[in-house]
């Protein structure tokens, strides 16, 4: 489903190179419209192509395993009377301006195929999720207009503050949404608040990593630059949301894209000046003999700033596990998620490196590119200067020789341009999938830190019992009962209860945290191996129609020599 | 007229009829290091067959060294000026050091053009010098060379300085010092005009077509590394995937040696042959710049004989003892511009000829050098094409 969805690029690409064929060939199949999607059009076009130019392409009977560069090439003659006799002087350049077309605009590339679909969704979304697309529903977010706004609230500077606002415009068929297209501004605060709040709902899952603040660099670029750069990472950030099947879904997701006005999440700012009450909590905790947790706010790792106590536990009983003698009551047993973990770490390691290695061809082919264009304009200065100045009928020959390489060197340069917009497209997927990593790493913390929750609780539970007993043990031995230990002892068991309480919930979460975890694997690993197929197969389908190309290019050249 | 292949390995061409036709044919092989550290040098094993009647047999072998066949180019130039001498491969004592593979085949290769062109070319084929050179044993060979340094050594470099004076004498003339010593032809002027813009011209095209050179090995090395990265990532993967990421690197890899092979070609067929053109267009301005010598010289002999008359005119009207010593000097001075005179006249005369020659040659070079060029991208278009081809079918495959 998705290869052909990719293929339009490739095929209005390599039709349009097909045009300049055109003018050569004497056979061609008249079916050269930008209709055909499948690939095995594709491969029939490109097998009439090979009949007729038998001298310049080996014929696709060939058996795939055979080598053709290992096994030496059968001596073609290039000297192909059918080609020759077309023309006398060399192929005119085609237009190739209105085939460029750049790497991220895709409305561009969905001009050219004529189509907006529907199931164009996940194509639009960035390059996630391809394949996830169920027939119909999609969303479609876009980022524009950046325009500065005045902080109108209080602010100690006379003149306020100013920030920026975009607006983001929605098109989406999903039911649950007031209608198809809807419009807010919103700023890049509430774009981090939107990312808070989500990765405290959805813990476990892969949340794709929102755009960095830069502080750094808003100050040192160029405005215009700066707001371009984010509006941009924004845009990106937002598809590949609507592109998680889930969160997609979200409330959070959908307050922030239809609610006008002020953005109705709880932003961080508040929930850290909670910070105020956790600095007077913890000396009633460390002082006050209930310690208990409330089981509500076990479903989130301990806050920074709120639960000073609760985090000295928890580090406590990290070190106890890292360190202690005995194992911990409750441990990642699950091997097939330690297995997994692994490979997560060596995927991210190999990914990094052919990410970088993929740079380095992309500059490759740039650099190539630019050094034809670079020796073509060379050789045109010297065809130039040779007819002025000739003296000697050789002197124009040469001339004539030297503007045939210059021009085909000229084009050449322009197809590795070309070639290389498209590989640059292509070769992208990894590094999206690179950037995916940290939310894998986000939602692995998260199952960590809930299970260190948990055998917190486990242990502080196996602590309070052991009071108890002594109590308990104390009390017995005086006649009557003693009064004072024996409300402690009731307060204990209150303590017991709440923590149980607390450990039912934290456990829950825990399970709950794994099986997110266990999805999202499956889900990255299906979608990946989609995407990376795809990405494989756009990669050298790319290389194909361009090198057909410049095959003509020079053997026409060649035989007017 | 002769044209020169440009040999690969260096093997000597044998000809075709056996004794008829007059024939004198070299090659320049094997080259040898020899020496250590600073004092290393390339040897070569020159070998001539000729049925030249002036030379010793019809097989000679001898050893030279770079600097004998800078001894040779430098007393061509002394001997028969106005001939355009065939360029000799740079010095290069930097690269010297390094002595790879690519930098000896490639003088190798110019060094065989270099003598092969003496020897194709009518008058300097008589020399005696190109008989020394391709005769003279080690020895005798090492003292003519020890010779040279320092006593007829004027490189090209040195009367090109002088040229460059002459021009300045432009803004002599301006500013009233001296009048220009220069021939007032034009159309001499033109080709003059020519042959220095052509230089400009052709250097930079040289210089990318060395740089598209490296532009090939660059690409092939970064194809290398990216397939070894997507097989790395294919053992990640695992299944079909990963088969297609091995599938893939393998083939990047591939491609790669034969972007590396491209890249070879591409230097020996295409750049190499730029950069003769380059060194023959410079030969050439050390030519021109020999024939301003002479001109000047003529010129000088001229405006000495004219004082010579005068001075010769008074003593013989005072009746002086001096006129007979005079009338000697001027004798002897009118039979020195006499033949000043006939060695500018040759030098115009030969340069006419060399120059249709050279035009000639040189169409020819640059047209087999094009050839080259756009036959051996074709080839790595197709290579690349169908490499990438293949793989298609195995990723539909995986897809389905």
């Amino acid at each position: 489903m998705m290869g052909s969805e990719n293929l339009d690029s490739e095929e209005a690409h390599m039709y349009a190179s097909r045009e300049e064929m055109e003018n050569l060939v004497l056979d061609e199949p008249s079916n050269n419209n930008n209709g055909t999607k499948s690939f095995s059009d594709y491969r029939s076009a490109m097998s009439s192509l090979a009949d007729t130019h038998h001298p310049l392409s080996s014929p696709m009977a060939a058996p795939a395993d055979s080598d053709p560069l290992l096994t030496p090439p059968p001596f073609r003659d290039f000297r192909n009377p059918n080609v020759a006799t077309d023309n006398s002087s060399y192929i005119e350049p085609p237009s190739y301006s209105d085939v460029i077309f750049s790497p991220f605009d895709e409305n561009a590339v969905n001009e050219i195929n004529g189509v907006d679909s529907p199931g164009r969704s996940s194509d639009s979304s960035g390059f996630l999720s391809k394949s996830t697309s169920s027939s119909s529903d999609y969303v479609k977010i876009t980022v524009s207009n950046p325009q500065k706004e005045q902080e109108t609230s209080n602010s100690l500077v006379p003149g306020g503050n100013t920030y920026v606002t975009y607006l983001i415009t929605t098109r989406t068929n999903i039911p649950g949404h007031n209608g198809s297209e809807f419009s807010v501004r919103r700023r890049f605060k509430d774009v981090v608040t939107l990312s808070d709040r989500l990765a405290e709902s959805y813990r476990g899952f892969f949340i794709p990593p929102r755009p960095d603040k830069n502080v750094v660099e808003s100050q040192v670029m160029q405005k215009q630059e700066f707001v371009e750069q984010r509006r941009v990472a924004l845009e990106k950030y937002l598809r590949r949301l609507a592109g998680h099947p889930v969160i997609r879904k979200s409330d959070e997701l959908k307050v922030f894209l239809q609610v006008q006005g002020k953005l109705p999440l709880p932003t961080s700012t508040d929930v850290a000046s909670r910070m105020l009450d956790g600095a007077v909590k913890l000396p009633k905790q460390l002082f006050g003999e209930s310690v208990a947790v409330a089981p509500h706010e076990v479903v989130q790792p301990a806050k920074g700033a709120r639960d000073l106590l609760r985090i000295f536990k928890e580090l406590k009983q990290s070190m106890a596990n890292d360190w202690g003698g005995s194992k911990p009551p409750v441990v990642e047993e699950d091997k097939e998620f330690l297995k997994k973990k692994e490979r997560m770490h060596d995927l991210e390691q190999q990914l990094s490196n052919a990410s970088q290695q993929a740079e380095s061809l992309v500059k490759g082919q740039q650099d190539m590119g630019e050094t034809m264009g670079e020796l073509g304009l060379a050789f045109i200065k010297l065809t130039k200067f040779e007819n002025e100045e000739a003296i000697f009928n050789s002197q124009r020959a040469r001339a004539a020789d030297m503007k045939n390489v210059a021009t085909a060197a000229v084009k050449a340069s322009r197809f590795y341009r070309e070639l290389n917009a498209q590989t640059v497209k292509h070769l992208d997927t990894l590094h999206e999938y690179l950037g995916l990593m940290l939310s894998v790493h986000g939602a692995f913390s998260d199952r960590s830190s809930a299970l260190l929750t948990v055998q917190t609780l486990i242990s502080e539970l196996s602590s309070l019992h052991l009071r108890a007993e002594k109590l308990e043990a104390a009390s017995s031995k005086i006649f009557g009962g003693d009064r004072s230990r024996i409300r402690k002892i009731e307060e204990l068991k209150e303590t017991i209860r709440v923590t149980e309480d607390a450990k039912h919930v934290a456990t829950g979460e825990y399970e709950r945290i794994k099986e997110n975890n266990r999805s999202e694997l499956e889900r990255l690993g299906r979608e990946r191996r989609a995407d990376f197929l795809n990405m494989l197969k756009g990669f050298v389908l790319n290389q194909c129609p361009q090198s057909y190309a410049s095959v003509k290019r020079w053997t026409i050249f060649f035989l007017h020599l | 007229m002769i044209t020169v292949q440009r040999s690969s390995s260096g093997s000597s061409h044998s000809p075709r009829s056996s004794s008829s036709q007059p024939y004198l044919s070299i090659s320049v092989t094997e080259p040898v290091k020899l020496g250590n550290g600073v004092q290393a040098y390339i040897s070569y094993r020159v070998i001539t067959k000729t049925n030249f009647p002036e030379y010793q047999g019809p097989e000679k072998i001898v050893i030279r060294r770079y600097s004998d066949f800078v001894w040779l180019r430098d007393r061509l130039f002394e001997k028969y000026k106005g001939v355009f001498i065939p360029p000799l491969p740079e010095k290069s004592t930097v690269e010297k050091f390094r002595f790879s593979a690519e930098f000896i085949e490639l003088r190798r290769q110019a060094l065989d053009i270099f003598v092969n062109r003496i020897a194709s070319h009518h008058e300097l084929q008589q020399s005696e010098d190109l008989r020394t050179f391709l005769q003279a044993d080690e020895e005798t060979m090492e003292r003519l060379r020890s010779q040279e340094t320092g006593i007829f050594k004027k490189k090209p470099a040195d009367l090109m300085q002088i040229f460059k004076e002459m021009q300045t004498r432009v803004s002599d003339v301006v500013l009233g010092k001296e009048k220009p010593v220069e021939e007032s032809n034009p159309e001499y002027e033109k080709l003059k005009n020519y042959i220095f813009e052509l230089e400009n011209h052709l250097s930079e095209a040289q210089k990318h077509a060395y740089r598209l050179v490296k532009r090939h090995k660059e690409l092939g090395q970064s194809l290398s590394d990216f397939g070894k990265a997507a097989k790395l990532l294919g053992a990640c993967e695992g299944h079909a995937l990963g088969k297609a990421f091995s599938d893939l690197g393998t083939k990047s890899e591939t491609l790669s040696v034969r972007l590396q092979k491209e890249a070879h070609q591409l230097l020996m067929n295409f750049e190499e042959p730029l950069k003769d053109y380059v060194r023959a267009v410079q030969s050439i301005k050390a030519t021109i710049a020999e024939r301003a010598n002479a001109f000047r010289h003529q010129c000088e002999l001229a405006e000495t004989i004219k004082l010579k008359e005068i001075n010769l005119d008074k003593l013989m009207l005072t009746r002086s003892d001096k006129v007979g010593e005079a009338e000697l000097e001027y004798k002897e001075l009118k039979a020195e511009s006499e033949e000043a005179t006939r060695r500018f006249e040759n030098i115009v005369r030969v340069m006419n000829e060399e120059i249709v020659r050279f035009q000639d040659q040189k169409t020819q070079d640059m047209g087999i050098a094009f050839h080259q060029f756009a036959k051996g991208q074709s080839r790595l278009a197709n290579n690349i094409a169908d490499a990438w081809r293949s793989l298609l079918p195995k990723l539909e495959a995986c897809l389905s």
